[in-house]
């Protein structure tokens, strides 16, 4: 089984986000993940690193963010962890009740679920897990 | 068009409706939402454009951020009594409209022909 794996730490800058997502994409396409995992991945990493980098590290330059990535071919696996104090997602307002429709914000994480196989956090709040199976695909 | 960086706005006058065509095949990046929101909103705080279509045909990535925009651009839009339609949604992009609902909020067609028409 092809499997690669890597971990990097970045400072809290989205254009070196991308880079690691980036990164990441050109694993998944060398291991010929249909192209809807690509696109579910992607964005995921998009609204979890803006997350990590705005949300958790509110953009200080002093803090990084630490991504693990495994890809092999059955599953993607990603970690990201930022240096903030956490938060809780269960707090997190459900974008799509009415009263929230026109508020921006809440919608990262819904879409993060819904694209991926499995998203988790660590107790604090600070890392999220993601993890993609391979479409069709039942094991990790 | 009002603010700085490259145009990444495509806009065409069609009668009297404003066809703004993104012209980004990804729309992630923060610095980039941030410039594509300002030259959206100029379109209604400074041209004072009344009917206005969002052609998504080059756009295969988008994120929350750019939602958010978009959810401004709407109320900015009816604010001034105007009207926004959406066109062209590549079905990965429209599955991002209806998980977070959005596609009930705002008025989605298929084409560019179909928004224009009765508008």
């Amino acid at each position: 089984m092809s499997s690669e794996a890597f971990e990097v730490t970045i400072p809290s800058d989205t254009a070196r986000g991308q880079a690691v997502q980036e990164r990441i994409i050109s694993l998944l396409e060398k291991l010929n993940f249909p192209p809807r995992d690509v696109f579910g991945v992607r964005l995921a990493l998009e609204e979890a690193l803006v997350n990590a980098i705005k949300h958790g590290n509110g953009m200080d330059p002093e803090k990084n963010v630490h991504v693990r990535c495994r890809v092999n071919d059955v599953s993607a696996v990603v970690e990201i962890e930022d240096e903030g104090p956490g938060f809780r997602p269960e707090t997190i307002p459900d974008p799509t009740a009415e009263e929230n429709l026109e508020k921006p914000s809440g919608r990262g994480i819904m879409l993060m679920r819904a694209f991926m196989s499995d998203v988790s956090y660590n107790d604090r709040g600070n890392c999220v897990r993601l993890v993609k199976r391979r479409d069709g695909d039942e094991a990790e | 068009m009002s603010s700085g960086g490259h145009r990444r706005l495509d806009i065409e006058e069609v009668g009297d409706v404003t066809v703004a065509r993104f012209i980004d095949k990804k729309i992630l990046d923060e610095t980039n939402i941030q410039i594509i929101g300002n030259q959206l909103f100029g379109l209604v705080d400074e041209d004072k454009r009344g009917k206005i279509v969002l052609d998504f045909s080059n756009v295969e990535y988008l994120s929350s951020a750019a939602l958010g925009k978009l959810i401004t651009m709407d109320k900015k839009v009816k604010a001034a009594k105007g009207k926004l339609r959406l066109c062209s949604i590549r079905p990965d992009i429209y599955e991002v409209f209806a998980i977070t609902k959005l596609n009930k909020l705002f008025d989605i067609h298929e084409n560019q022909e179909k928004a224009l028409e009765g508008f």
